[in-house]
């Protein structure tokens, strides 16, 4: 059982994150953007996450705080 | 306890130097300097401090950045071309606020120059020879003794106004040795805590940040006013001068530094003569001594005003400036490494003056 | 349920400036948690450069000073020099570390200075516009290379770690990518190491970290990785260079 929490306020849509993960289970939005404008990373699965970090370990914005 | 010593110009800096405080130094080799240096290679391990030969002249100004802001009494030294290396450095220091001491034993330009004495760096030093609207504090002596008594209690006042304090020495005050007091060592535990140093304690909240980038131009104004407020109350508190027989002169004359010396026994020897002749010595370069000089250029008495520097003509124009046109300035320099005697200048006072 | 991963406490809350996919915010982070790892709060000083990350005095939790252009590594040894219990660190980009301040990080490598440098390679200038940096690879396009690098009008690429590691000074040497999990995780270490040394005394140590400018290459995030991965490690192979 983990847990992603996204600091979205941070994120900027750069997708490294999406790249990143071996599920597939995140993704950039084309429809919900940030204050600062950015298109934000989004969980499509959360119940495939297998809590690897991997998405966090490349997030340059430390968006990602995970929690098993 | 004080003692009692002979000196070289250049050691006897360096020993007021710790003796004020210095803890740390860094600097590379130029002539007409190199004893600070070797002097400091071996005194400031006696004493705790750290001395490092840098790489260039632009690394040194830089390490005592990073000393200075991490809280230690810092100093470089170096002559006219080094300085001029260091003056991005020096630029930055202003901007971040810190207290550090330089020492600039001047010598011949432009370029490469030459290594004899020389003032035609003035501009460069009181001017702001680097990038912004900055001001340091600048010392002139004219003695071995006066760079001791002025170095001893510089660290105080950079440290007061955050600003670096410079020495504007040349070859001759270097070299020449003479006697001098020494003062005792200053307790550290005298010295002003200083909240704002980088010294590696603060977290959070409490980090400092030593940093002279302000991106939004109002910050960076705000700053500029600050700094200026400092500046105004350098000027208000630190001015330095001496009048020597100037109370009836009617021919004064002014220099400073080392030609301050030579133009002194030209007024004995004009007084001889029965020439009414006066010195008047800026000890501080910056801030300029304008009252001293206000009251010469509106005194009655004073006819004549003659220049005096080992240049082609930089002090003579603040001299001209606090004249504002009310009496006649002459200039007399020379350069490229000469040094005028007394008698050169009675002869230029006789000749174009008198 | 507890926290297996989250933003170090060695950086502040503020939020990097750095353009979306550059890969100074992984750098940072790396550089936090050895800082943490090492137990370094409360006794360090971090140096920033000039160039893109000119404001990481903003974010690493600890004292910082901002040097002039290049001079790091001498404001560095200052500041160690003052206080040696203090864990002091300098953080450069390629222009900054490589062009105008050679002779700064040449002496502090061979004077052994008990420091850490992490030396940002992106082979680009990135916070003025995309200019050539001595790090820009032959035939790469630039601002001031329109028609690419070429060796008859600005040489070769030059190679940091490999000319450091001729020195005696040094403790330790490495070049990193972040091009992927598996490199961030390889970077880390040698991150972790470099300040560990300095800790244990050991001397100067130097990480390179092969990093990315989405925005000048003109590239995607994703491609810009990729480019880490396919051209920069040619001409810049990962590894330790020097060991002591």
């Amino acid at each position: 059982m983990s847990e992603l929490i996204l600091k979205k306020e941070l994120c900027k849509g750069c997708g490294l994150c999406v790249q990143a993960c071996p599920k597939k289970i995140l993704t950039v939005s084309d429809t919900e953007t940030n204050a600062k404008g950015y298109y934000t990373v989004e969980i499509t699965r959360a119940e495939d996450c297998i809590a690897c970090a991997f998405c966090a370990t490349m997030c340059p914005d430390c968006v990602i705080t995970l929690e098993e | 306890m004080a003692e009692r010593k002979l000196m070289k110009g250049n050691e006897a800096i360096a020993e007021a130097a710790i003796r004020g405080g210095c803890r740390f130094y860094a600097g590379y080799p130029i002539t007409p300097q190199n004893e600070i240096p070797e002097y400091m290679s071996w005194r400031l391990p006696q004493v705790g401090g750290r001395f490092i030969q840098a790489e260039s002249e632009i690394s040194a100004i830089n390490m005592v950045y990073g000393a200075a802001g991490a809280g230690a009494r810092a100093m470089t030294s170096s002559s006219s071309p080094g300085i001029s290396l260091k003056q991005e450095g020096i630029s930055y220091i202003c901007g971040a606020e810190l207290p550090c001491v330089i020492i600039n034993m001047v010598r011949s330009g432009p370029g490469l120059g030459g290594i004899q004495p020389a003032q035609s760096d003035y501009f460069q030093t009181v001017k702001g020879g680097g990038h912004g609207d900055y001001r340091m504090l600048v010392y002139s002596p004219c003695s071995v003794q006066e760079c001791v008594d002025l170095l001893y209690d510089a660290y105080d006042k950079a440290e007061e106004y955050r600003l670096p304090v410079m020495i504007l020495g040349d070859g001759m005050l270097g070299q020449i040795m003479e006697a001098v007091t020494l003062p005792e060592m200053k307790d550290a535990a005298s010295f002003a805590k200083k909240p704002w140093a980088a010294d590696g304690t603060g977290v959070g909240e409490g980090r400092r940040i030593i940093n002279s980038l302000y991106i939004v131009p109002d910050e960076l104004e705000a700053m500029n006013r600050k700094l200026q407020k400092v500046y105004d109350r350098m000027c208000e508190n630190e001015v330095m001068c001496e009048n020597y027989r100037t109370d009836d002169a009617e021919i004064v004359i002014t220099a400073y530094g080392t030609v301050a010396r030579i133009a002194k026994s030209a007024v004995d020897v004009l007084r001889e003569q029965g020439i009414k002749a006066g010195l008047l010595r800026p000890i501080t370069l910056y801030p300029f001594p304008k009252e001293y000089f206000e009251s010469v250029m509106s005194s009655p008495t004073v006819k004549d005003i003659v220049a005096v520097e080992l240049s082609m003509g930089q002090y003579v124009e603040d001299v001209r400036l606090a004249a504002a046109g009310r009496k006649k300035v002459s200039f007399y320099g020379r350069s490229g490494g000469n040094v005028m005697s007394p008698e050169d200048i009675v002869e230029y006072v006789l000749k174009e003056v008198k | 349920m507890a926290t297996v991963f989250k933003k170090p406490s060695f950086l502040t809350d503020v939020p990097f400036h750095y353009c979306p996919g550059c890969t100074h915010g992984i750098a940072h982070r790396l550089v936090a948690e050895a800082l943490e790892e090492i137990g370094a709060k409360g006794h360090c000083v971090g140096v920033a450069p000039v160039g893109c990350a000119v404001f990481a005095y903003n974010y690493f939790n600890c004292d910082m000073q901002e040097a002039a252009h290049g001079r790091a590594p001498a404001v560095a040894t200052g500041i160690k020099l003052v206080d040696p219990d203090n864990i002091v660190f300098s953080y450069q980009g390629d222009g900054d570390l490589a062009s105008i301040g050679m002779a700064e990080i040449v002496h502090a490598a061979t004077r052994g200075v008990n420091i850490t440098v992490i030396f940002i390679n992106n082979a680009i200038y990135g916070m003025t516009g995309g200019q050539m940096a001595p790090t820009t690879l032959l035939g790469q396009k630039a601002t001031t290379c329109p028609d690419g690098r070429s060796v008859e009008i600005n040489g070769y690429p030059i190679r940091m770690c490999e000319m450091l590691a001729t020195l005696d000074g040094p403790s330790y040497i490495a070049r990193c990518s972040l091009a992927d999990v598996k490199n961030v995780k390889q970077a880390k270490k040698a991150v972790l190491k470099a300040f560990r040394n300095q800790k244990e005394g050991k001397g100067f140590s130097f990480v390179e970290l092969l990093s990315t400018c989405p925005t000048n290459w003109h590239l995607s995030p994703v491609q810009a990785l990729e480019y880490v991965k396919n051209q920069m490690t040619e001409q810049y192979p990962l590894g330790v260079f020097r060991e002591v």
